[in-house]
């Protein structure tokens, strides 16, 4: 599709036949992905006043500080219960020691007013069923605090689906809307200023009222119904929105807001479920539509006819992909993710070129051959690769600022460009 | 279970990944599941290698377990054998690993790979880092090393001494280990194997045959020289080298190990003449807390009191293998040795004898920076800033100078010291804007979002607590709180602290000038 191509004729383009389609490269080896525990580094700013611990291992720890470029917060709201050694050979009840560290935490942080217990691989394989853990704990400082538990261990999870399966753990609880008018929600740990954005947007269009999943204070969790409709910001939260349909809300099917046409037709989705005129909505969007054109361009002319080759890494690989080949012009060489979950992926696989190659999961020396023998302009891999390739003569772009910086949208639709075109511009301008 | 906000040190299995790091042609085989493999950041963006680190992970899964974890396991060492062709292969596990009991050591045996394979039993609910690096190096050298390595007859001969236990991503080893080299060559003294920082399996078989063993860095080699000692009788220079007076304590050492004369060690410091130097007075009995890594901490206690005059007003160390050193070194400048892995607790700890100078890890970095006093980093855990590009040795000479540099930098200067009070009252002068050079402490001053650039970027602010000032400030008396604020502002907070808890004390509901003057001679020193 041609950047410039009308709304009308982008919504109408038919998916190719699933013949047409490459099958898709199951890899099954060493992948160099965290484990979703990782998600605790984004979703504890986001939802201001939880607290995360990790039931597990120094491992756990030693991870998370490693993660979050060690010790840029004072007293994070995150921490790890570490499992000892006198709690494996059962000297100590787990459960019994579980609630004494959680009696410490909330004597130390009143402020907290949701507590994840967060599982781990050590969690998981010694069957520390942290969910009753969390029933129990929630009745004993039921009023002052709420317990939830989720996993973000690395035998069932991949970086970004612990965020999933800790807003997946949210919606049982969340309040039902018994308004009986529609409304929608939001899904995804969004940048605050990213959301007010679209909290604006939404209301231009004059859809209402529209709730966020999470939201920022743990007592102002949304409602949830029959007549929710959800849009995902993120293409990770497949348990989310399964959960959300248990509860009768129904997803909007749309591309995922990255890029000028990405973030048309995600707002477009919502409104046409919501009856909002089309002439209305393009003059409502037009504005952040051009803006966010107009700042892609800068980028696109450095990006056009580049060769882009993605390691797995948060699942947000396939839209991203979608976004450099429509929108500024580059050639996917492979887009690897670590799970490719295909009914919300349908439309985005639509609008790949033809014929690009997908791998799904990892064995990260076969798929490094790969990347050595297509030499790509650009290698979008993870932090324990990026320097390596790029000491081998690759340019390389760190995958996960791409989950810690804002871009989806209208206005970060540029920032997003330039995140790809800064290495290229670098390693042109360096004459070291 | 333990409450652990911030560790000092990983698990074992991530002292095992230095090891293999450090050294060429080893491949490590770790079975662990997804996840694990963030390990391998630290040593590509922290440490800025080139490489990634020779660690194959089996990443098994949940629906693994129990059904085919061990094939999985035999499986990637067949592979990692025969892509990296390693000269010898470490194989073990990690937290999760242990809890499935695959017994990496039978699986590889049965493997029969055509080369030496180190079996690698680190509990990690246990035990740590430093002593997971520890203990892979020690039976990594009890595997290679050849039983039959002497020495060769001395005369006609340089004396030969094995360089041990710098690895990747330790606190400045590449540096040290290139300062102590250095210093050796000027003694006459050759170095038969450095390890494990660029050692192959083939250079630890010739271990015996130096004669006799430098210590660098107990924490990671004292296991396999105390070894080396009873296996080859090779004596082992116990002295680390930092500092000017250690270091001349270590040329003493190695000299009379070597039978050689320590005149030889021409070079010197300009430690000691900066430090009596005049500029230097204004240095006197500043208080300084001290924590690391044993090893480091001991000897920064030394430097800081015997080289450049500080009082040391704190001790400690995170590692308690080595607390019995720590304990003994404490007991020279009386104060209460402090051995915890808990960070709040050494938080608490600075927090109570406010000193002037921390001189700890990143942790007491952060510590210091949001308790607005300076801080200089001498010890592991390590930060992408203790890898600068310049040459910047802790040990030897050289090392003497870069601590001086680095300690005494982040200090107010003892001239400006005096402007700042010269000048306070002149109405061009702002001390909001603070000392020239503590960009730390302005920075501070304007919020907590000055965060550190970390080895990831983080695009969050911070959620720092409030600044420490602002308290009870109802008590102090109008007069009081106006000559408080003719008191450097770099000093005020200490003094508004140091009188409050003397009107505390003392039962004074209302703080005069009285008791800011008496507070003031009750701490005077």
């Amino acid at each position: 599709m041609s950047p410039s191509a009308p709304l009308a004729i982008a919504r109408c383009a038919t998916a190719p036949h699933a013949a047409e389609r490459p099958p898709v490269l199951r890899e099954r080896g060493q992948r160099e992905v965290f484990c979703g525990l990782t998600g605790i580094v984004w979703l504890h700013r986001k939802i201001q006043d939880a607290f995360f611990l990790v039931v597990g291992s120094r491992t756990c720890a030693h991870l998370l500080q490693s993660a979050a470029g060690v010790m840029v917060f004072a007293e994070p709201r995150f921490a790890t219960a570490i499992i000892e050694e006198r709690d494996l050979a059962g000297m100590a009840d787990c459960n019994d020691e579980l609630d004494r560290v959680v009696d410490r935490l909330l004597s130390r942080r009143p402020d907290i007013k949701l507590l994840f217990l967060v599982g781990s691989c050590p969690s998981e394989v010694i069957k520390l069923d942290l969910s009753r853990a969390a029933a129990r704990l929630s009745n004993k400082h039921a009023g002052a605090t709420r317990i939830l538990a989720y996993s973000g261990s690395g035998i069932e999870t991949t970086f970004t689906e612990g965020e999933d399966a800790c807003l997946a753990a949210l919606v049982p609880d969340l309040p039902a809307d018994r308004s009986g008018a529609a409304s929608l929600l939001l899904v995804g740990a969004l940048p605050d200023v990213v959301e007010d954005q679209f909290l604006r947007l939404f209301a231009a269009l004059g859809i209402a009222p529209v709730h966020v999943l999470p939201a920022r204070r743990a007592g102002a969790m949304p409602p949830v119904g029959a007549n929710t409709r959800f849009l995902l910001a993120q293409p990770f939260l497949g348990e989310t929105a399964r959960a959300l349909e248990n509860r009768g809300a129904v997803r909007l099917d749309a591309l995922f807001p990255f890029g000028a046409d990405g973030t048309t037709d995600w707002l477009h989705a919502a409104a046409t479920a919501f009856g909002i005129e089309e002439m209305h909505f393009r003059r409502t969007v037009a504005k952040g539509r051009a803006r966010a054109k107009r700042a892609i361009a800068h980028a696109a002319d450095r990006l056009a006819g580049k060769r882009v080759f993605f390691l797995p890494d948060s699942q947000l690989e396939i839209p991203l992909a979608r976004f450099l080949a429509t929108e500024v012009g580059m050639v996917p060489v492979e887009v690897g993710t670590p799970y490719l979950h295909r009914a919300h992926l349908a439309r985005e696989l639509t609008r790949l070129p033809a014929g690009t190659p997908i791998s799904e999961g990892q064995d990260v020396d076969r798929q490094l051959d790969r990347v050595r023998a297509a030499r790509p302009d650009l290698t979008v891999c993870g932090l324990g690769l990026a320097n390596p390739l790029e000491a081998e003569g690759l340019t390389t772009k760190w995958a996960i600022e791409l989950v810690f910086a804002p871009i989806h949208g209208f206005d970060q639709a540029g920032d997003l460009a330039e995140l790809f075109a800064r290495p290229l511009r670098r390693r042109a301008g360096l004459t070291v | 279970m333990q409450l652990t906000v911030w560790t000092y040190e990983g698990p074992p299995h991530v002292g095992a990944m230095r090891i293999a790091t450090a050294m060429q042609g080893v491949h490590y085989l770790l079975h662990a599941p997804q996840g694990d493999t963030y390990a391998d950041l630290l040593f590509t963006m922290i440490e800025r290698r080139g490489k990634r680190p020779p660690v194959t992970y089996t990443t098994f899964q949940a629906r693994d377990l129990g059904k085919d974890t061990a094939d999985l396991f035999q499986t990637a060492a067949r592979d990692a054998y025969a892509r990296f062709q390693p000269q010898a292969m470490l194989v073990g596990a990690s937290c999760t690993a242990e809890l499935i009991q695959d017994d990496p050591a039978g699986l590889a045996e049965a493997l029969r790979l055509p080369c030496p394979v180190v079996a690698l039993e680190l509990p990690s609910y246990q035990r740590k880092e430093n002593w997971g690096a520890a203990e892979t190096f020690y039976q990594l050298v009890r595997t290679l090393a050849d039983k039959d390595a002497r020495p060769t007859p001395r005369e006609g001969r340089r004396p030969r001494a094995n360089l041990l236990g710098p690895t990747a991503l330790g606190f400045r080893h590449r540096d040290d280990v290139i300062e102590v080299s250095r210093l050796l060559e000027t003694l006459g003294v050759d170095i038969a194997v450095t390890a494990p920082l660029g050692a192959t399996p083939a250079d630890l078989a010739h271990l015996g045959a130096a004669d006799f063993n430098i210590c660098l860095y107990p924490e990671i080699a004292d296991t396999t020289c105390r070894w080396l000692d009873k296996t080859f009788g090779q004596a082992t220079v116990r002295t680390v080298p930092i500092g000017h007076g250690a270091t001349r304590d270590f040329i003493a050492e190695v000299a009379a190990r070597a039978g050689i004369d320590p005149s030889h060690a021409l070079d010197t410091s300009n430690l000691p003449w900066w430090s009596r130097s005049v500029d230097s007075t204004y240095l006197t009995g500043k208080r300084v807390f001290i924590f690391g890594d044993a090893t480091h901490a001991i000897a920064a206690a030394r430097v800081a009191r015997d080289e450049l005059g500080f009082e040391v007003v704190g001790l400690g160390c995170y590692n308690r293998e080595f607390a019995r050193d720590l304990r003994a070194a404490a007991a020279l400048y009386a104060v209460e040795p402090l051995i915890t892995d808990d960070y709040l607790v050494i938080e608490d700890a600075i927090q109570a004898v406010q000193p002037e100078l921390v001189l700890g890890t990143q942790m007491e970095r952060h510590i210091a920076k949001r308790l607005r006093i300076p801080c200089a980093v001498i010890s592991a855990p390590v930060h992408v800033q203790d890898f600068p590009a310049r040459y910047s040795p802790q040990m030897g000479f050289e090392g003497a100078n870069v601590l001086f540099d680095s300690w005494v930098h982040p200090l107010v200067m003892g001239l400006e010291e005096h402007l700042l009070t010269m000048f306070r009252d002149d109405f061009e002068f702002s001390d909001a804007n603070g000392a020239s050079h503590l960009s730390v402490l302005s920075v501070a001053e304007t919020g907590p979002a000055s965060v550190s650039p970390a080895a990831v970027p983080l695009h969050h602010p911070a959620d720092g607590p409030p600044p420490p000032a602002a308290r009870g400030e109802d008590k102090w008396s109008a007069d009081a709180e106006r000559e408080l604020l003719k008191i450097p502002f770099f000093v005020r907070g200490k003094a508004r602290r140091n009188t409050e808890r003397f009107a505390a004390a003392q039962g004074v509901a209302t703080i005069t000038l009285d008791t800011l003057y008496d507070a003031k001679a009750h701490y005077a020193r």
